[in-house]
């Protein structure tokens, strides 16, 4: 079919979205009237991270005017287990508590006060241990959730030998919440015959649905879960909506009301799990020429108190620890520490960000000791051609957009010019330097669970020509329903404003995976171009006797027409179409479904193809560094990202500005610190600080690579949720690059992640010893 | 009760959301009518997650709802949606709120203003470009549409429902009775600090006394000795009043909370919370100001360094209240900064803050010297054995240095999640030393727009 003109596709569309949401008119699950009879329920939990419950006394908490139900974990009917992969997670605590505040009875009372004095009056009484909430004193314990997991190829101990330049060392990276802005929420209400219908703000409506049938002991029929949209997910809504939706499934199941659990910001940031901070060891080699040669590694993730997906995280940051370098030899292992802190889970990037900082900065300190340019030691390390084409996990590395991007991108920011600008600048500043840097990404695209790549849809259409859109991905602010909306509008060739997406329901489209690892648009897209096919091929043959016998091969759907061909004059409404079509006894609603071919991965050789394809990128960031308080600013940032031919540019941009800046947050202000009692002691935004208004820098372009479309994808797209959040790793390397301007050449700079103010002074003081 | 909640429970108007029920995040942004400088009702956003009812006796409120009028959508609303300002969307009605407020602000002139406007706005998806591109749209342009403010009416008020109490005095001798009724009752004005107990410990207080109801705290007035301000002036006001005339005090209260938390805040609200972390405290001792104490037998004046006895704990009897600070005029000769440094540059409690008040005699020999710091000790203190240092002696940077090295044992900060002991006390020396470059030429200057820390360079300073 000619590419189609009236199409919406690949134009620069609006969130579909925005206006309810500027007017406030777009509900949110909290937002949803107060069904008749609802009830509120909270947990009450232990306050001690660690201990054994001795008892549990819940009569007083049953007495407390307005109290209706108070669950503990001898009240669940099924599994009292929630742990999405392996399952170690309980719903409500009933031997041992393991983090601050675990879930250990459940308060279900008429009014959020009546409920907070019914939690209050709940008594546990701990033999409490003492707690391990460091990664170091986990590896002191030998407190694991996972066993080794290993990537190797090539002989790293003899590369490192007779290296010319090899360094040993740790690199560390923090911590970050979600702080999505919509805290976690579900509304469950009861239906007949113990159905149940649940309102969660969730990534993973199908999983959610899976553990609340576990726990009430019913089948996923009984269950049903309908997102509406999120108020951001970023990977916290992926695993850890479950929980908080099956105690509002459980309470509404035992006291045959509807009830809604939803936390407060502060419930919410010390009971849910964050980014992984990850502790690395390394022995890295370099020839003098800046090729790397040999990388040993051991990356050890802090997973919290439950494994949740932190394997699957791990091995992410694993795949990624190459970013976008050849590594001859390489040795790189992983494991997760068990802590008692909140589980950890997926945060957009999953591990990869944690992972390509390792290298970053690698290569950073490696420029830092020897005075080597930075950008051609990057460039110098790309992926070429074979045999410097194979990953770590010995995917080979086709299509490698990265050197060209760093071109453009080098001859758009005008970095030699600025490279002297700010030498000139610190040669006469004292109090504050100026760094500049330029890093890559390239970002593996696809689950790495391979079954988990497969989607679904179900398109509707009425007999008056309008379209309902179901997929089994969820909005979360992403603009998947635009994308969605775009490729059902072109493969039907309707008009927008005929179709309408549907809240994501398990009761649509079963069975799906989460909406996660940036796949959403890619996975879904192609189910509903699948589905819109379907009803195309339905459509054709009443097309064409309407337009008189034509040949079904040439007719061409668009704008709310079929043409025949390329005869503009020859056409037929879609809506006369779709009613003749009801005559004619066609079946007018299809499902669609994609599978992405030949993933393989075998974990224990760590050997295969776990990947689809990459995404790249690349960022050059300037700041500023002021040696009295440690502050910067950011100067200007020039971003190229790799999007293929980008279903919605707008939408695009939007991503690669939110994820960037996200980016920043997690490397240079969000500090999550969590006492020597595991208790969190930034747990809102008065003290958690993601960035703000001022954060963001005033000159920030941000491109799309250009004729870039990627093969084998819908619409010849790219995914690009996740991979710009590392783009801001050139933020890192830039702090760096003005670090080192305040001491001697030659002097690696002592500088962890996240590079907050106080960070920043130490490491300035550290470089004019 | 908080007026988001009852926006939110009572009134099913869930445009308005609660992201953190701390005054920290914006998405609870509505818009006020206040009286502006020039006594005309204007539009101001502020937190409404923070405003208890009873705040609101006689003022008009716009929530998020009202701006579309049938189908017609005000103009914040059409730029937020057509620069992509909004992804998930939970941030944009409060931030089409401040956007409001924006398009009738006349002095929202340089690009750094629309963000002092925006930063009480939390946004996690955008990263704040599209935003920023929406608010330079529309801010001053001051559409036709309709939504004129109301005047305020009289805020007196007494009120009692479930146990609890709240009284707004229109006038002394109305506060003084009800002092006597109910010793025990708590002053409240902005609520931005008092109503965190009820919106995150759930704290239920059973009387309140407003003081918003008495027009005298408001006012400020200007001497040749000094300028007296009220203690109900708020922080907006005193932003404005303090960039012509105290510019030291100024820089400070730039980066004071956030424009919503600025309307709502005051200047006595801040001092008798008397937090060691406030930002008042240290801006108005290094000027030297003396606290103006009311109680039914008169008034009485404090030298502000004196009114904090403790943490948290001012010289404020029962029945007392603190009606004004009086500043004294900067001698034109003296060299005057206030610093605040942060986790973050905008929405932050301080980690350290410094004000700096130093004045020289015609030989360059340094008369006065008040260097306050907060964050540094349980409440806002002089460095006694520094400002020992330097008075007496010629301002040097030899001496300036002497005297950061005696901050060491005027201090001995804790360590904490905003900083550890040891970053305070180095950040305290160098802010000294970072005072003295920053003044060699202009002795109290303004900050720029893109100034990178709190402590600005000799060269930011002559290139502004
Ligand atoms: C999000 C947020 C950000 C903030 N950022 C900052 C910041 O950057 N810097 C900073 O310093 N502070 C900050 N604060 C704290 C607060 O906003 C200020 O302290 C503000 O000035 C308090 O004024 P208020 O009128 O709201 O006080 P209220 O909450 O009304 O009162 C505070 C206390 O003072 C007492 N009080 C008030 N007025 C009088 C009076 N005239 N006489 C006697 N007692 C009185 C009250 O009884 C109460 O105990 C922030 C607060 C929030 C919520
Ligand atoms: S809810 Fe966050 S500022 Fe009010
Ligand atoms: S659009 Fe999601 S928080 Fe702003």
């Amino acid at each position: 079919m000619v590419e189609n003109p009236g199409s919406p596709l690949h134009q620069p569309l609006l969130h579909e979205s925005a206006q309810r949401h500027a007017s406030g008119e777009a509900k949110y699950v909290d937002d949803f009237p107060a069904p008749a009879g609802m009830l509120v329920a909270q947990a009450a939990g232990g306050s001690h991270a660690r201990g054994r419950i001795r008892s549990v006394d819940i009569s007083k908490a049953k007495l407390v005017p307005g109290v209706v139900a108070v669950l503990t974990a001898r009240d669940i009917p099924g599994q009292n287990n929630v742990g999405p992969v392996i399952h170690d997670e309980e719903l409500l605590a009933s031997q041992q508590v393991h983090f601050l505040g675990q879930p250990v009875v459940l308060v279900v009372a008429e009014s959020l006060e009546a409920c907070r004095a019914g939690v209050a009056a709940v008594k546990i009484d701990l033999e409490a241990s003492a707690p391990i909430v460091t990664i170091e004193q986990a590896i002191a314990a030998g407190s694991w959730l996972s066993d080794e997991h290993r990537m190797q190829r090539g002989d790293v101990g003899a590369a490192l030998a007779t290296a010319d330049v090899r360094f040993q060392g740790e690199v560390r990276t923090g911590g970050q919440d979600h702080f999505y802005l919509e805290t976690q929420v579900t509304l469950a209400i009861p239906e007949e015959n113990r159905a149940l219908k649940l309102y969660c703000s969730t990534q993973h409506p199908s999983e959610v649905q899976a553990i609340v049938a576990h726990v009430l002991h019913c089948g996923r029929h009984q269950v049903v879960v309908e997102v509406p949209r999120m108020g951001g997910g970023f990977g916290g809504k992926e695993t850890q909506a479950a929980p908080w939706a099956a105690m509002a499934a459980l309470a509404a199941l035992k006291t045959g009301r509807p009830v809604k659990v939803w936390l407060n910001r502060d419930q919410d940031m010390l009971l849910t799990g964050k980014r992984h901070p990850f502790l690395t060891k390394f022995d890295v080699g370099f020839s003098k020429d800046g090729t790397l040669v040999g990388l040993d590694a051991q990356l050890v993730s802090d997973g919290g108190f439950s494994n949740d997906l932190s394997r699957a995280i791990l091995d992410r940051a694993l795949f990624h620890s190459d970013n976008g370098y050849f590594l001859p030899h390489v040795r790189l292992t992983g494991r997760v520490a068990k802590t008692n802190l909140p589980s950890n889970t997926a945060f957009r990037g999953f591990g990869g960000p944690q992972g390509m900082a390792l290298i970053e900065d690698l290569i950073s300190r490696f420029c830092e000791r020897t005075g080597l340019d930075p950008v051609e030691v990057r460039r110098k390390n790309f992926y070429g051609a074979a045999p410097r084409n194979l990953t770590p996990y010995w995917q080979e590395v086709k299509d490698n957009r990265l050197p060209r991007i760093f071109d453009e991108l080098l001859a758009s920011s005008d970095y030699t010019k600025r490279r002297a600008e700010v030498a000139a600048f610190n040669a006469k500043s004292t109090s504050s330097k100026r760094g500049l840097a330029l890093t890559p990404v390239k970002f593996g695209i696809s689950f790495t669970t391979g079954f988990l790549n497969q989607a679904g849809a179900l398109v509707v259409l009425y007999a008056d020509g309008t379209v309902q859109l179901n997929h089994g991905g969820t909005e979360m602010g992403q603009g998947l329903h635009t994308k969605m909306l775009a490729i059902c509008a072109h493969e039907l060739g309707v008009l927008p404003e005929n179709v309408r997406v549907m809240n994501t329901s398990t009761e649509k489209v079963p069975n799906t995976s989460a909406t996660a690892a940036s796949s959403g648009a890619d996975l879904n897209g192609q189910a509903v171009k699948n589905a819109c096919e379907t009803l195309r091929s339905r459509l054709a043959p009443i097309a064409a006797r309407l337009l008189g016998g034509a040949d079904e091969r040439e007719l061409v759907f668009r704008g709310g027409h079929v043409f025949l061909g390329e005869h503009p004059e020859q056409w037929v409404a879609f809506d006369a179409l779709t009613s003749e079509a009801h005559l004619a006894q066609v079946s007018m609603s299809a499902t669609g479904f994609y599978r992405t071919p030949d993933i393989t991965f075998d974990r224990n050789s760590g050997r295969g193809k776990p990947f689809h394809y990459f995404a790249y990128g690349a960022a050059v960031c300037e700041v500023e560094l002021s040696a009295l308080t440690g502050e910067h600013r950011l100067r200007r940032v020039d971003i190229l990202h790799d999007v293929g031919n980008s279903l919605a540019p707008t939408i695009d941009r939007g991503q690669i500005e939110g994820a960037f800046i996200q980016g920043v947050g997690w490397l240079t202000s969000e500090e999550l610190r969590f006492d020597a009692q595991g208790f969190l002691r930034t747990h809102s935004p008065d003290t958690y600080k993601i960035p703000a208004f001022g954060d963001a820098p005033r000159e920030f372009h941000v491109a799309l690579l250009q004729n870039a479309a990627q093969y084998d994808v819908v619409h010849g797209s790219k995914a690009v949720g996740e991979p710009p959040l590392m783009l801001a790793l050139a933020v890192v390397a830039a702090l760096r690059d003005a670090v080192t301007a305040f001491g001697p050449k030659g002097r690696e700079v002592k500088l962890d992640m996240p590079c907050t103010a106080e960070a920043l002074l130490f490491a300035v003081e550290a470089q004019r010893q | 009760m908080t007026l988001l909640r009852y926006l939110r429970d009572r009134k099913q108007l869930t445009g308005t959301k609660e992201g953190c029920a701390e005054g920290d995040c914006g998405a609870c942004s509505v818009a006020i009518a206040e009286l502006g400088a020039d006594g005309q009702p204007v539009w101001r956003s502020v937190n409404s997650c923070l405003v208890m009812l009873p705040m609101l006796q006689g003022k008009h409120v716009l929530t998020v709802e009202a701006l579309k009028q049938g189908e017609a959508y005000h103009p914040a609303q059409v730029s937020m949606t057509k620069a992509l300002g909004s992804q998930c969307g939970y941030c944009t009605p409060g931030i089409v709120m401040s956007m409001f407020e924006a398009t009738y602000r006349k002095d929202l002139d340089a690009p750094w203003k629309l963000d002092d406007q925006l930063c009480g706005n939390l946004c996690r998806c955008t990263g704040y470009r599209p935003i920023r591109d929406a608010a330079e749209e529309v801010a001053g342009t001051c559409p036709n549409d309709g939504f004129t403010p109301a005047k305020p009416e009289s805020m007196e008020l007494a009120y009692e429902a479930h146990g609890q109490r709240f009284v707004t005095p229109g006038t002394f001798e109305a506060l003084w009775q009800e002092l006597d009724a109910h010793p025990d009752a708590r002053f409240v004005v902005g609520g931005t600090d008092l109503c965190l107990e009820v919106t995150k410990k759930f704290a239920v207080i059973p009387k309140l006394v407003s003081l918003e109801g008495l027009t005298e705290l408001k006012q400020v007035s200007e001497t040749d000795a000094f300028f007296r301000i009220g203690s109900g002036v708020s922080i907006a006001e005193l932003e404005t009043f303090s960039a012509t005339r105290l510019p030291s005090l100024h820089r400070m209260v730039r980066y004071f909370a956030a424009r919503q938390i600025k309307h709502r805040g005051t200047v006595g609200g801040n001092l008798c919370t008397a937090s060691p972390i406030g930002d008042l405290p240290p801006a108005l001792i290094s000027l030297g100001a003396t606290a103006v104490i009311r109680g039914r037998g008169g008034e009485r004046r404090v030298l502000l360094e004196q009114f904090f006895v403790g943490y948290r704990k001012t010289a404020l009897a029962t029945k007392e209240l603190l009606v004004a600070v009086e500043v004294p005029r900067p001698a034109s000769s003296a060299r005057a900064v206030c610093y605040k440094v942060s986790k973050r540059r905008e929405l932050d409690i301080s980690t350290v803050s410094a004000g700096f008040y130093v004045d020289t005699d015609g030989e360059g020999v340094v008369t006065v010297a008040r260097l306050a710091y907060g964050g540094m000790a349980a409440t806002t203190l002089r460095a006694a054995g520094a400002e020992a240092a330097l008075v007496g002696k010629a301002w040097s940077a030899q001496n300036v240095a002497l005297a950061a090295k005696a901050l060491a044992t005027d201090f001995t900060p804790l360590s904490d999640h905003r900083g550890s002991a040891a970053y305070r006390s180095l950040v305290a020396a160098n802010l000294l030393r970072g005072f003295f470059d920053e003044t060699l030429e202009v002795r109290q200057p303004p900050l720029g727009s893109q100034h990178v820390a709190t402590v600005q360079s000799a060269e930011e300073v002559r290139h502004g």
